[in-house]
């Protein structure tokens, strides 16, 4: 069923092997690495409102204690 | 507002944003099962191809990450017409929410695209009417998110940025009709449902990558979504109850 008979002819790709696993390494990289910039820009937006939500309840508060 | 079901609860993000939360990790699941089995049948059971010999097989994630890159785009005006119509604050998000994901689908389409080009053509780039029409593409994801960005109103920006959309949106047909409106190097459509070129395995093969990047694209641009709701929305009631749950 599998269509190679070693692992150094899967990698080889026939020859084609530069050309496939770079076109393979970059699409796994970037599939890779968009989630993860997708996950930190999420952390420092909610650190951020949090921080601006604590801001304005102190400011709120200042202005009805006095 | 009443209790009853109803479709335009869903267009608000009080009530997309815990649902799309909900969905991201189903989407996830089904990418990486697509992805596997379509790896599996594409890269280790798939026969060599008669004229490419192995080197056809960057076709795996060329075409997903093509019709990806088409389809993105597509989906961004769909919601740039809905938001300029009926003004809807969550079209301008969606579309926010895409754009990185559809302009990275059109680098690789470009770049998978290149390094298939090089061995097959002898060259990396033509410029010729398939190849150009894909890189007007990729500048036009590139000008959307430039454009926003550029304009501090929120409001406005989704505006300046749906219409360009919706003037780009006719690239769309262009990209995929010029390998027959032109002499193109570019080789024409491999999937044809009357007779398809390709065997089995490989059709097979390149469906199950397309479903791997369609649901990674979904995920990603959900989770995005998600995050400029809280931004956007900072000033509600939803979006401080949600802020105060994430501190536990």
């Amino acid at each position: 069923m599998i269509h190679w008979n070693s692992v150094g002819d899967f990698l080889a790709m026939g020859g084609y092997g530069f050309y496939v696993w770079g076109s393979f390494g970059l699409t796994v990289l970037i599939m890779a690495v968009e989630p993860i910039l997708v996950a930190r820009n999420r952390k420092s937006t909610i650190a951020r409102l949090k921080r601006q939500l604590r801001a304005d309840a102190r400011a709120e508060y200042r202005s009805t204690a006095e | 507002m009443t209790d009853r079901f109803n479709l335009y609860r869903f267009a608000s993000p009080a009530t997309f944003y815990p649902l799309a939360g909900k969905l991201i990790p189903w989407f996830v699941a089904a990418s990486i099962v697509f992805g596997l089995a379509g790896l599996w049948l594409g890269m280790l059971v798939a026969p060599t191809d008669f004229q490419q010999g192995e080197g056809y097989r960057i076709i795996f994630i060329h075409v997903p990450a093509s019709w990806m890159s088409m389809f993105i785009y597509l989906v961004m005006a769909f919601w740039a017409a809905i938001g300029l119509a009926f003004n809807t604050r969550l079209s301008g998000m969606m579309a926010q929410a895409l754009a990185p994901t559809g302009a990275l689908m059109a680098f690789l389409s470009l770049w998978t695209g290149a390094l298939w080009g090089k061995p097959m053509w002898g060259t990396w780039w033509v410029w010729d009417a398939r190849l150009t029409s894909e890189l007007i593409l990729l500048f036009l994801y590139i000008g959307y998110m430039a454009l926003t960005a550029a304009i501090d109103d929120v409001r406005r920006a989704d505006k300046a940025g749906g219409l360009l959309l919706l003037v780009g949106v006719v690239n769309v047909p262009i990209i995929y009709f010029s390998v027959q409106w032109w002499n193109t190097l570019h080789q024409g459509s491999s999937v044809n449902l009357a007779k398809s070129s390709m065997a089995m395995t490989m059709l097979w093969g390149m469906l199950l990558m397309a479903l791997c990047f369609w649901m990674y694209s979904i995920a990603v641009a959900l989770a995005r979504a998600r995050t400029i709701m809280l931004e956007r929305e900072r000033h509600t009631d939803w979006v401080r109850a949600e802020l105060a749950g994430e501190q536990k």
